[in-house]
Parts: C-alpha cells; structure tokens; sequence
C-alpha cells in the first residue's frame, strides 16, 4: 500500500489492514516519517523525534503479530503525545526553556497503557508553555501553523497535537485540556478531541499546570477513532489520588450499538454575542441535523456562564502558581549561571528560563492567593465554582447532552491576540465552565468556513457518561466526517 | 466600576521567586492591572452561604496498602539535576 494513501487513514482503519496483513506496522511508520519530512517544515507540530525508536517499536509489533501475539486493537498504531506526558528515556519541555535539557526518568500512566496496548509512540508534539495559552504561540520553541491556513493558529494549548492529526502526521495524538485546551485546538484544526471527565485518567506523569482541572484527552480523525483510544487510555490508578475508581466500558463497543436519541440542551448564554456569524450557521446546521434524528432539542440557562472566565482565571493560575514551583533550578530543570545566593538560584532561574505567559500567570495566582487577596479572590472563585457546577446540575436534570459551539471563531490570525491577555482568555469562553464542572465534553469538525477554515461542535456529557457523549457524537460524525477532509500542505 | 486596580508587582514577584526585567514590570503592571479590573465580575454574585468546591468530584482518605514499594535508584532522580556530586545534590551555599 502507498504512503498517501496509509496516512489518510484512521486509526480503525490502520488497524482493520493490520489485522488482515494488508500493510506491516513499519510500514505504516515509515508513511507518517515521511509526511512529517514533507509537511512539518511548514507545520512545526513537532519539537522533537526519535525514528529510530519509532521505527523499532513498530517492528516490535510486526513481530508481536507474526507470532500470533498481537496485543489489540491498537497494537503498531501511532500515537503521538503533546510535551507534558512523560516517556521514560525521551525528552520533556512543555515547550519551556527551564527544561530545554530534562528527560522523563519514567513512564507516565497513560504512557504505560498505550505500550502494554502495543501502541508505537512517537515524537513530541509543540504546546503554549506548561500548557498555558490558546494559540501555542507561548512555545519557546516557535509556534505550530494551522495546517488550513498557515498564517493562522492552531488554538492551545495543545497546537502540536491537533495540527498533527490534522496534518496526517499522526492518527493519534493525546493532548491535556485544563480550560478547553484539546477542545478549541481540535476546533481550529477540523479534527476530534476530547476532555474526559475529571478523574477519568491517570494524571501521573503529566506537566501540572491546575491539577483541579488538568485532564489528559485523544484527538484523531474520527470519533470512533477517539473512543478506541480513550479507553485504552482510562481507567483507575493508584498512583494519582484524584483518580476516579469507576469502571471502563468498551466505547468501541458502544459506538457499533444502535443509538437512541436523547435530549440535547442548548444554553442561551452561549449563543449570544461575540460568535462569529459562520461558526453559528454551522452549529445551526448541525442543531437541524440532530432534530431530524430524532433529537429532543431543548433550550436552557447556564446563568453562570459569563463568570466562568473568571472563575478560571483565579483557580487556574493559583493552581499553577503553587505547582510551578517544583520548577527551581535545584533539582531538574536549568539553573542560572548568574545566581549568587540559593534565593537567587529560585529567582533567577525562573526568571530567565519561564516565559512572558507563564510568569503573568504565576504572579497572578500568587497574587490571588496571597494575604489580604485569598478571601476575595481564591476563595470567591472555588464558591462560585459551586455555583457553576451546579447550573450543570440542573440542566443534566433536563437533558442528556449539552451542544454548543466549541469556539466562538474560527482560527485567527498570529500575533492577534498575543499582546492582551484577556482577549485571549476569552477563546476559551465556551469550555472552560466544563473544566471548572469536570465534565466530559468533545468537540467534533461540523464544517468550514468560506475561506476554508475549519469549525468546530462542542458536546458536554454527564459526568462519567463518556459511552453517551460519545455516541451522540458518532451520530452526527459518522454522517458527516469532516474530520476526514485534509488540507492541502503542497507548495 | 471602580478605577483600575493595581498590584505591587515587586511585592507579588518576590513571593513567586521570579526575577522580572524592569521591562516586564512595566508591561505586567498594566496588563495585570486590566486582568483584576475584569475579575471584579466576581464581585457581582452573593456567595454568601455557598460551599467551595476545590475538586469537582473530590475523594477522601485515599490510602495505600502499608508495604514497601521499588523506589527510584538515586542515580535516576538525580539525572536532570544540574549538578550533583556523591548521589545528592550541589546547591550554593545557604547558611553562613
């Protein structure tokens, strides 16, 4: 089988050839190497490779099969992980310079899933800065390009591994999602992602930034392609305390049972201003498809919606004010050559390797957190989480799903947003209340604009409904499949 | 609204162990500035009464089984350290 025609193809599919011996798991390697060869000059999804390795894990596979010991449906598939999930052996920057030289002694949970899976794991993938953005121009090491249109992000934080997929440099690709960041990046990229609830998986060995809200997620062409690697990737684990002991169904399996329709809320808050006329007729369109379905489509209020930003701004950024800290130029990350004193190793090595974002958003948090500000900011916002969660609460009364747009425009421009924060706090309007709620939510391509940018659908389930979120997802995908369509990345 | 808030950048800096450029002091005073005048959004709610919520679905008292466990080899915890000498690791000098 030809390369092009390997790398248009989803994981299931990969794996139906596989199975069958139609194509070799080197083979299929070889196919993404050489695309990424061709296109990542351009993308810049990438902040490093290992092909060597690459290539050995997908013999391993070959081998693994040969023998009739094949380890499933995964097994010599590609999946590649965004900077903040650990590899033992290989490195780890969250795009940060204060880990320019840091490789992972150990293997994150998921990461130990995916090999056990006989998944072949492959190069890491550009993110804003410990995950912090919503353009992943925060990357020390450059910003990615939206593979549609390459003046344009590819939404954040996880940039790399959306324009990864959506580039056909990967099948697979795992992100983290702690305001929105696989959803609006999926979004901007016409490609699948997702948030699973909050304690679904393991979030050992993952990059903290707000570790009340951090949620690591697939994206992939297809939403049956999400599902397989969501519950390769879900489960309990002991090793993070947050983690959830709720059992995993085979998604895979409930997407190939018929589905029933359901109700589908749409909040009135978040069909109001500021959304781009294009992106509405889309959802529009999308809204009319499920009504034809069958769909029960019910309006309703999430009244706390606007203070959602907010709410986020000050949790998040205490969050992460306290868990960057471990980042001291002590014991793993890049000291200052100009320190003369242990304080100023702290100081000056934060300093000089953290960048512009990350330093904002560390001051902030260490502001709201601080004496004679915690009354009225850190802890405002945790009660006013309450009250966010449990405007969910009563809508879920009500209705099985909630649809909404995942990003209020289409991909914008470089540099756009880049010198005012708030302006870039606000892309991320739509999800960041499912964070906050720790509910599972998606967003799946619903169509393009005329100038041929991609648009993406929001879907927000019940907590631990993953099986029908993501039915109703499939849905609407399986008929639609824009997330099939490649951009054209020819000079 | 009231007028733009303002933060002591110097003060706040410090407890964060970051060294900032007098460049960036100046660009973060006035974009933090317009980030807590649009916090005071938060102000508008009566939270009176409401629990916070630190977790969306927290868990208690999460115990492991009282057995040893493989720890890491020190030289594996000490291999991004930027520098170590004899399994720990070089620091300048801290108290006088």
């Amino acid at each position: 089988m030809d390369s092009s025609s390997l790398i248009s193809k989803t994981a299931t599919e990969l794996s139906g050839e596989l199975e069958v011996g139609t194509c070799k798991a080197e083979e299929i390697a070889q196919a993404y190497l050489e695309q990424i060869d061709r296109v990542d000059g351009k993308v810049h999804a990438f902040l490093h490779r290992d092909d060597e390795d690459f290539l050995a894990q997908a013999r391993a596979s070959d081998e693994r099969r040969a023998k009739g010991e094949t380890l499933g449906a995964l097994d010599g598939i590609p999946v590649c992980l965004k900077d903040v999930i650990s590899v033992e052996g290989q490195p780890l920057t969250a795009a940060s310079k204060i880990l320019k030289d840091y490789v992972s002694p150990y293997d994150a949970t998921v990461t130990r899933k995916l090999k056990e899976a006989g998944a072949v794991i492959g190069g890491r993938l550009n993110l804003d800065e410990f995950a912090m953005g919503s353009s992943t121009e925060n990357s020390a090491y450059g910003p990615t390009r939206n593979p549609w249109n390459l003046e344009c992000v590819p939404g954040g934080s996880s940039g790399g591994s959306s324009a990864a997929v959506a580039a056909r440099e990967a099948p697979l690709t795992l992100g983290s999602d702690t305001g929105g960041s696989i959803r609006q990046p999926a979004s901007l990229c016409g490609v699948v992602g997702m948030k699973p609830t909050y304690g679904m998986v393991s979030r050992y060995g993952l990059a903290a930034f707000a570790s009340s809200l951090d949620q690591i997620g697939p994206f992939s062409q297809t939403v049956e392609d999400a599902a397989l690697l969501l519950e390769t990737i879900s489960g309990h684990d002991p090793l993070d305390s947050t983690s959830y002991p709720s059992e995993v169904p085979s998604y895979s399996q409930i997407l190939k049972e018929n589905s029933q329709p359901c109700a589908l809320g749409l909040p009135k808050e978040f069909f109001g201003e500021g959304m781009d006329d294009e992106v509405r007729a889309a959802v529009e369109k999308a809204i009319e498809f499920y009504k034809s379905k069958g769909y029960e489509i019910v309006d309703l209020s999430l009244p706390t919606t606007d203070l959602s930003v907010p709410v986020y701004y000050v949790i998040a950024t205490a969050e992460a004010s306290s868990n960057l800290a471990r980042y001291d130029g002590i014991r793993y990350t890049t000291r200052s050559e100009h320190a003369e004193n242990a304080v100023d190793v702290y100081a000056k090595s934060r300093g000089e390797g953290f960048g512009e974002e990350v330093k904002r958003r560390c001051i902030l948090g260490a502001y709201g957190l601080s004496s004679g500000y915690y009354d009225a900011y850190y802890l405002r916002a945790q009660k006013t989480r309450t009250l966010i969660r449990q405007d969910f609460d009563r809508a879920f009364e009500k209705v099985d799903a909630i649809l909404t747009p995942t990003s209020p425009t289409p991909a914008f421009k470089f540099g756009e947003k880049s010198e005012d924060p708030i302006s870039m706090y606000l892309s991320d309007v739509y999800t960041i209340s499912t964070n906050l709620a720790g509910l599972p939510g998606l967003s799946v391509p619903c169509g393009f604009t005329q100038s041929g940018l991609p648009i993406g659908l929001q879907l927000i389930g019940k907590a631990f409904g993953e099986g029908k979120l993501l039915s109703v997802a499939h849905d609407y995908d399986r008929e639609h499949q824009f997330g099939r369509q490649a951009p054209n990345l020819e000079d | 609204m009231s007028e733009k808030p303002s933060m002591d950048i110097d003060y706040v800096s410090n407890l964060t162990r970051i060294e900032l450029t007098p460049e960036e002091k100046e660009k973060f005073q006035g974009q933090l500035g317009d980030v807590l005048k649009y916090f005071e959004k938060l102000q508008e709610l009566d939270v009176e009464g409401v629990e916070p919520t630190a977790h969306a679905f927290p868990r208690f008292n999460v115990w492991d089984e009282d057995e040893s466990k493989e720890g890491f080899p020190s030289e594996k915890a000490l291999m991004n350290a930027p520098k170590s000498r004899n399994e720990q690791i070089v620091v300048p000098k801290v108290v006088e």
